[in-house]
């Protein structure tokens, strides 16, 4: 009499370009985290290493407890947290808040590195120059540190651009998720894993070899 | 704030939590180990072995660093079952996370390797040895030396890695505080406590791994 009514679909044109809106969100979420997050974790880079202790024992510890612990339980932790003092979030902005404080705890250790790249006989060089502290700072240690830490931040970028797969936790649309939506839809994991899974990789594999040829290229 | 924070139910919880720590350590343990073998081996491959061997090497590590963690579950979870291969949740985390920890373990293996100039392993050979001699006893404790900070930071990335299980359905530490969490709605409580737990298991393996390093490269 009729069709035998089927709860599954095959993967269609349209399946890719839902893929294809999620990746962009994906994009957005990740860009965003990283440029608030290097921006603040450069400013609290120059904080650890201008003022050792002071610094060490303030901010330095509360970044090292964003290392330690797993991003998704910072993740969950935040999200059911901000209502608690009366801020009711999107998962967007939830996830954009913890994924640029998780960026800002990574990109303060590598900005501490680059500013103690640049030697101290250097540093005091500019400074008897008649350079200002901050003059020092532009114009000697930010061209010379730049170049010995842009290898591992583009490092620090790509992992926070995996890692915001984990934002998927408190139910924003990105890649992984909508893979996983039309993983139960379509019943073809295999096919769509491989598309998001080509997704990622297209994105990370030529930067992180490019960051490799400016590492080698820099060091010899 | 008209929020009441009830730590109470959370505290009674405790032990089944740190069971579920357990659990979280010997996934981690069980996969660095099979990372430490596994990335050995593809270390080993990518610099002199034969042609197609090589090149699976190279497409497993390029894989594993330039995919999300999340995604190589994922793909041992739902991926393996497109091919009638359904594991266990426990199966998904440890095979995960063990490919995981190999693809990066390899790139430190490998640049371990280079780092140990040629002339040690003729040296070694010419004064008798065969060559596994000269891995075994030459090579290898040099290449671990300067393996052994990055390792350490491997095994830290794997117990914070294990948390995904959570996704994947596996009761580890975040799965089960999920589970507690959502029977009792204290969620915020429930994974407060549950990253404090995380934080301390890290410093331990921080700590131990000093300590460990002050013995074993004492000279």
């Amino acid at each position: 009499m009729s069709e035998p009514i089927s709860f599954f679909s095959g993967f269609q044109a349209n399946d890719l370009l839902f893929l294809g809106e999620a990746a962009g969100r994906t994009l957005l979420i990740s860009t965003l985290s990283i440029t608030i997050g290097t921006v603040f974790g450069i400013f609290f880079g120059w904080a650890l290493q201008a003022s050792r202790w002071l610094a060490q024992t303030t901010i330095g510890t509360i970044l090292d407890m964003f290392r330690s612990v797993p991003l998704i339980i910072q993740l969950i932790l935040f999200y059911n947290f901000f209502p608690i003092i009366g801020w009711n979030t999107s998962p967007f902005a939830a996830g954009a808040v913890v994924l640029s404080i998780y960026t800002a705890a990574l990109v303060a250790n590598v900005a501490r590195g680059g500013i103690e790249a640049v030697g101290i006989p250097m540093r005091r060089a500019a400074r008897s120059l008649g350079m200002s502290y901050w003059q020092d700072l532009r114009y000697v240690v930010w061209p010379i540190g730049l170049r010995a830490v842009f290898p591992s931040w583009v490092g620090v970028a790509l992992s926070v651009i995996k890692d915001s797969a984990l934002v998927s936790v408190l139910g924003y649309m990105e890649l992984l998720r909508a893979s996983q939506i039309l993983i139960t839809r379509t019943q073809e994991p295999f096919i769509i894993l491989a598309c998001a899974g080509a997704f990622y990789f297209a994105l990370s594999y030529p930067l992180s070899k490019y960051s490799q040829k400016l590492e080698e290229s820099w060091t010899s | 704030m008209d929020y009441n924070f009830h730590w109470r139910p959370v505290f009674r919880q405790l032990p089944d939590l740190f069971e579920a720590g357990l659990l979280t350590l010997e996934v981690a343990i069980l996969s660095m180990i099979l990372g430490i073998v596994l990335g050995l081996v593809l270390a080993l491959l990518r610099i002199n072995g034969p042609r197609p061997l090589r090149w699976i090497a190279n497409i497993w590590v390029e894989l594993a660093r330039n995919t999300p963690a999340l995604f190589q579950l994922f793909f041992f979870g739902f991926g393996l079952g497109a091919f009638g291969l359904h594991l266990t949740p426990y199966l998904i985390v440890l095979l995960g996370l063990s490919f995981n920890n190999a693809g990066y373990l390899a790139e430190n293996f490998r640049g371990g390797f280079l780092a140990v100039p040629d002339t040690q392993f003729r040296a070694a050979r010419s004064l008798g040895m065969t060559a596994s001699q000269t891995y075994i006893r030459i090579i290898i404790p040099q290449v671990l030396r300067i393996v052994y900070h990055p390792m350490t930071n491997q095994m830290v990335w794997a117990v914070l890695m294990s948390s995904l299980g959570m996704l994947v359905g596996f009761r580890e530490l975040s799965g089960e505080t999920q589970f507690f969490a959502s029977k009792t709605y204290r969620i915020f409580e429930y994974f407060a406590v549950t990253a404090v737990i995380y934080y301390v298991v890290v410093k331990i393996i921080l700590i131990g791994s000093k300590l460990a390093a002050r013995r074993l490269f004492k000279y």
